[in-house]
């Protein structure tokens, strides 16, 4: 079902098909797949299905159970499809199994535990580390997510056949490399679920972060991911992590309306319109966190969680714990290194003992070449400096933060700040 | 099942001199062992250096024959394994053994398999 067809969707049947599109896709794909034993040909078959729904649901009505439909629709053409592709190995093998699954009158109702295990296969087949991580993400929103190719090129301002392209090759790798379509054993668990929940914060951040392209799209990307997050934290809910990231997710977006106001503008932290953010959000990070905590496994997305919600814990701004969130960072620091947690680590320094410490802390990581394009960096740098009366190194690093931002809202609000320096 | 080639490209890194090299033959010795033992192992030599390669070339009928590797590269094809594998998870976990994985890089490739038939994911992928 592509973009136009979803459009011309409105009204009752449609709808239907719509939701059916949303909710169940992953599912009925994920189950064909493991039945078909191939990736592009369940795709195809599930595809064709979800046509033949557009198609006849107007005119017979919905059926009662929509997803059945679908399934039982998605395993005929899969069957057809079969018989016409001219030779397959096992192609006997897979034809009988259809064949009798299709022949079951009223199909038992598919165990939960089945139906999850497919869903975990098949994200853990579409994140492999085998994939190159443009590809995995495209896989991922276009396989679990059912964004259009379409939908996932304009999130990405690539064209439609370059993504197109990226998504058939890395099926075809899937095929002919025989990237397995499994829950990875024990040993091999904690390192792919990561890469697992690197691909899911990759397609929030790239939503979220909206350096360039339709702001519209990008919502959805922030959208996506918070489902994705939802299945996972609900396929694992023993994996501390997987519930970390959908906090640390569901937090953010909380706030996400509130950082640009009417006129476009980019708002910090401090100047957003608490009333603007979403309650519900909030709430249901928060209780993702509690859980998270509870199983008592840190991670570096519980910690990123546990200072968003310290963030966004007071009614009033002035009372936000920074003593707390400078801590947090530290022990982000140690769990996963990065300069990136440095300089956010040195702007909590500076609000909870003064500019002068955290700038400080910034001072290494001026010299570091890799920071040396590091927005962020220049721009905390600059607003420290500022606060510290420096006003002619303020300005050479607000215009130092001015030049690598690739994001016209960012830039207006940093210019706004050099040009408040220079009048005063 | 499904045959991988782990073609084993090495650099300037690694063992140089035959002492080095000699004290490195228990790992190879004990890698080819246990891959045979799997079940896994169809074939598997280590090569010549890249100067006693020689490439081929035949255009518009002209065979052109020229001294050395087909790309003067820092890495170079040093040998090869042949693979039978139940899928690329175990392919890559039997590369990441190979001891030249620990200095060189290990380039995994899946086996078309010519004598079956096609599968219908390349029969997809081809008509597209």
């Amino acid at each position: 079902m592509n973009a136009a067809e979803r459009s011309a969707a409105s009204g009752g049947p449609p709808v239907a098909v719509e939701r059916a599109f949303r909710e169940e896709r992953a599912g009925i794909l994920a189950t064909l797949i493991r039945h078909v034993g191939d990736f592009q040909l369940a795709e195809d078959a599930v595809q064709d299905a979800f046509a033949a729904a557009v198609a006849t649901w107007p005119r017979d009505g919905v059926p009662s159970n929509p997803g059945a439909w679908i399934t039982t629709v998605a395993r005929r053409r899969a069957i057809d499809r079969l018989r016409r592709t001219r030779s397959l190995a096992d192609r006997t093998d897979r034809l009988a199994e259809l064949a009798r699954l299709d022949a079951q009158e009223h199909p038992p109702v598919t165990e939960d535990s089945l139906v999850v295990d497919d869903r975990l296969r098949l994200i853990f087949t579409c994140c492999h580390p085998a994939l190159a991580m443009p590809a995995r993400v495209a896989l991922t929103l276009r396989v679990l997510g059912g964004l259009t190719t379409a939908e996932v090129a304009r999130a990405f301002v690539v064209s439609e056949p370059t993504m197109g392209k990226r998504i058939v090759r890395a099926k075809r790798k899937i095929a002919d490399a025989h990237i397995p379509y499994r829950v990875p054993p024990d040993d091999e668990l904690p390192d792919r679920l990561d890469g697992v929940l690197r691909v899911v914060y990759l397609i929030y951040n790239e939503g979220y972060s909206a350096s360039e392209g339709d702001r519209l799209v990008r919502g959805e990307l922030c959208a996506e991911a918070i489902r994705l997050g939802r299945l996972l934290s609900r396929l694992m809910p023993d994996d501390a992590e997987a519930l970390g990231l959908l906090a640390l997710m569901l937090l953010n977006d909380a706030r996400r309306s509130a950082r640009v106001d009417d006129a476009g503008r980019y708002l910090a932290l401090d100047e957003q319109d608490r009333s603007r953010w979403d309650l519900g959000r909030i709430r249901e990070g928060k209780r993702m966190l509690e859980a998270a905590t509870r199983l008592r496994r840190p991670g570096s997305y519980q910690l990123q969680a546990a200072i968003t919600a310290l963030h966004v814990e007071p009614a009033n701004r002035n009372d936000t714990d920074w003593a707390q969130i400078a801590k947090l960072y530290e022990v982000l620091a140690r769990v996963s290194p990065s300069p990136v947690v440095e300089v956010n680590r040195a702007v909590a320094v500076a609000f909870a003992s003064g500019a002068q410490s955290g700038l400080e802390l910034l001072a290494p990581l001026l010299e570091d070449p890799r920071l040396e394009q590091y927005q962020p960096l220049h721009a905390a740098h600059a607003e420290l400096l500022r606060r510290v009366k420096d006003s002619a190194g303020a300005a050479r690093a607000y215009e130092r933060a001015i030049a690598l931002s690739a994001n016209a809202v960012e830039r207006t609000e940093l210019e706004g700040r050099l040009q408040a320096l220079d009048s005063r | 099942m499904s045959r991988y080639m782990l073609l084993l490209y090495r650099g300037e890194q690694g063992p140089q001199s035959p002492a080095e090299r000699a004290a490195e033959m228990p790992l190879w010795n004990e890698l080819q062992e246990s891959l045979r033992d799997a079940g896994l192992l169809i074939a598997g030599d280590p090569l010549h250096g890249v100067d006693t390669a020689t490439t081929v070339r035949v255009r518009n009928d002209e065979t052109e024959i020229v001294d050395g590797p087909f790309a003067v590269t820092k890495e170079f094809l040093a040998g090869y394994y042949l693979l039978e594998c139940a899928d690329l998870d175990e392919a890559l976990k039997q590369a990441a053994r190979v001891p030249l994985a620990q200095y060189g890089s290990v380039e995994v490739r899946p086996v078309m398999d010519m004598g079956a038939p096609a599968t219908a994911g390349e029969q997809a992928a081809a008509a597209t």
